[in-house]
């Protein structure tokens, strides 16, 4: 779905496990600071790793609709477990950032711009479906007219260690919405993961020359056909192994005409309207902007805060909030995510991660509903629909 | 600095436990800063000085549990220019608002010795529910930033940023995982308004629903959840009666698993 330029690489290389360490030594030599996956509350989420013991080692992840549970076990793989309950948008788009300040004095008022100065990451272990996730944010924060300055800055301070993924977890549906599990572009260096009997190597695909130049100072030799197949086999697998899958044809218009499909209102019996969905995932961005004042009035400063569709005040306009019912914010939604980000931004706004799946708290599932859209069921009629909530304005 | 026509604040007490009332004297760092720009004029819990009415701002805590406070908090509504509540029992009745949901003829002789020196209203009611409120600030207790936030939106005319969406916002912007996916642990977050910065989860414990229904409660649907959870019907009715019972969405849906 996404379109990415394939670099074209050199021959494989590998890396032992035992010398994944100096990676991320050269890194911080390097002046980055390390962003990974990390065990923390009983999940794995994206925060500062300062060494290869800091990764989820010999964690499994089993994910349901509405389920995430971690498990220990004795082997020693860094990357044995899928996405979690955070993105990397979290380090390119701040859940809150202040904008700008204002100061009075004396009559006049002074604005102060902030410094949107962001630091070096290095970005360990990120999947296929979270890079076209990046991609797709690109576009929204990077292309056409309005360039957002604090995305820009930090997106030019990134170094990508992408992974492969060794494993699908139960709600992911990356492969059908062809957005993974391979990683096919967008990264310094992207890695798979082997153990075969008593070796565990990690090989090594460069993809850009700083992925090169870091390479070059970490000890690796070129992978063999054997253990290079080896690592094919087991993205082959990922991708055979996904249970959940959407069907992307002429989904576009499917969705257009499901308007008033009786489907809407038996997801919005059991939706919580409470944005979950939508702060998990990688790709939406929405926002929303508060001013606030102190108490003597001589200083306001501007905030930008995530915000979501699923919310009243998201839709609010002079006379009231547009999409008043909870059926209308999941179909808003959802049309977005997989119809009408076509024709907003040249993609789908869906990378088939699954977190909105396995973070529901009530375990709404996407891909189920999808399918249910698309099942012959009779749409309400004119009368029925006249009855709804919907008004004209309500897309 | 003494600046002219400064705005006065009353601070009035009906039935509760003075948690709400004591966020603002807990505003340690800031109170130099209120009083700069407000007279407090009437505020027993902290001073003894008492202004005469009538009042810019009356903050208003607890909730209407005698015929004296009825009558009370009329006076109180005509003595305030702009009349805001704080806390749970002054928007939702309160805990107190347990006796609800049952007879309190019968509650009284269980908890006083002389049940005849009682004199008490069968219902514990918000505020709202006598006279007009012009802002309602929730929680149990209300969360120091937000009054803040509040008093400053007054001060300098402007609508104050308190969200009516649910807790699962502020955990995701602190980057919680929720508690629920990842620990099955119950949690009112999703039908509960944000408001408290989603402390409970932080420290991996579910919400219990202190800021009361959010905007969109599909409290049915958490239910359902809870109970796949492991939950009994009973659990689920004690869940949702507790400092916001009598808030309508709470009240209802525990209605439903009540005995």
């Amino acid at each position: 779905m996404v379109k990415i330029s394939r670099r074209e690489g050199r021959a494989a290389q590998l890396i032992e496990h035992h010398d994944f360490q100096s990676l991320f030594d050269v890194l911080k030599a390097k002046k980055y600071r390390l962003i990974g996956p990390t065990v923390r509350d009983g999940s794995v989420v994206y925060d500062e790793v300062a060494r290869v013991d800091d990764l989820p080692v010999g964690y499994s992840d089993e994910q349901e609709k509405g389920s995430y549970r971690l498990n220990k076990s004795d082997d020693h793989r860094l990357f044995g477990y899928g996405v979690g309950p955070h993105s990397w948008k979290k380090f390119l788009f701040p859940p809150a950032v202040r904008l700008w300040q204002a100061r009075r004095d004396d009559g006049s008022f002074q604005i102060i711009p902030e410094d949107y100065h962001a630091e070096p990451l290095a970005l360990i272990g990120v999947r296929a479906c979270e890079l076209n996730a990046i991609a797709i944010q690109d576009r929204v924060f990077l292309d056409g007219e309005y360039r957002d300055p604090i995305y820009a800055a930090q997106r030019e301070k990134l170094f990508v260690l992408a992974v492969n993924c060794g494993q699908a977890g139960n709600t992911c549906f990356c492969a059908s919405m062809h957005a993974g599990p391979r990683v096919t572009g967008q990264f310094d260096l992207a890695v798979t993961e082997v153990i075969n009997g008593e070796s565990h190597y990690f090989t090594v695909e460069v993809g850009s020359p700083r992925g090169e130049e870091v390479l070059s100072e970490v000890p690796h030799r070129p992978a063999s056909g054997e253990e290079k197949a080896l690592a094919n086999q087991i993205i082959t697998q990922t991708a055979a192994s996904m249970k959940r899958s959407i069907d992307t044809r002429g989904i576009k218009q499917r969705l257009y005409a499901s308007f008033e499909h009786p489907q809407w209102d038996d997801i919005a019996a059991r939706c919580l309207a409470c944005g979950n969905c939508t702060q998990v995932c990688p790709t939406c961005f929405c926002s929303t902007v508060e001013d606030v004042t102190d108490l003597s009035g001589n200083t306001a400063d501007r905030w930008r805060k995530w915000d979501s569709c699923f919310t009243t005040d998201f839709s609010y306009i002079v006379g009231g909030s547009i999409r008043s019912s909870v059926k209308s914010r999941y179909r808003q939604w959802m049309t977005h995510k997989l119809a009408t980000w076509i024709e907003q931004f040249g993609t789908s706004g869906c990378v088939g991660c699954g977190r909105c799946i396995t973070w529901c708290p009530v375990g709404i599932d996407i891909t189920e509903e999808i399918a249910a859209l698309r099942a012959e069921k009779q749409p309400a009629t004119a009368v029925e629909a006249a009855k709804e909530d919907v008004s004209y304005a309500d897309v | 600095m003494q600046r002219k026509n400064k705005p006065t604040l009353a601070v009035w007490k009906f039935a509760s436990c003075d948690g709400c009332q004591l966020s603002l004297l807990d505003c340690e760092d800031e109170l130099l800063a209120i009083i700069d720009r407000i007279d407090i004029a009437y505020f027993p819990e902290a001073t003894r000085t008492v202004l005469k009415g009538p009042y810019d701002v009356s903050l208003v805590e607890g909730s209407i549990t005698t015929q004296h406070d009825a009558e009370r908090i009329h006076r109180v509504r005509r003595a305030s220019k702009v009349l805001i509540t704080i806390g749970a029992c002054a928007t939702a009745g309160g805990i107190q608002a347990l006796r609800n949901f049952a007879d309190v003829k019968q509650l009284v002789p269980m908890v006083y010795a002389s049940p005849k020196y009682i004199e008490t209203l069968n219902k514990s009611t918000p505020i709202s529910d006598h006279v007009f409120v012009d802002f309602e600030l929730r929680g149990c207790p209300i969360n120091k930033g937000q009054l803040l936030e509040v008093l400053s939106a007054y001060l300098h005319g402007r609508k104050p940023n308190t969200s009516r969406y649910s807790v699962c916002m502020e955990c995701k912007r602190n980057g919680t995982p929720c508690v629920m996916v990842a620990q099955g642990t119950p949690c009112l977050g999703p039908v509960t308004q944000a408001g408290c910065g989603a402390i409970c989860p932080l420290f991996q414990r579910g919400c219990y629903g202190c800021f009361g229904p959010a905007e969109v409660a599909n409290t049915r649907a958490l239910s359902e959840q809870w109970k796949a959870l492991g939950k009994t019907p009973q659990d689920v009715m004690r869940a949702f009666r507790t400092y916001n019972a009598y808030a309508e969405a709470f009240r209802k849906e525990s209605d439903i698993h009540g005995a």
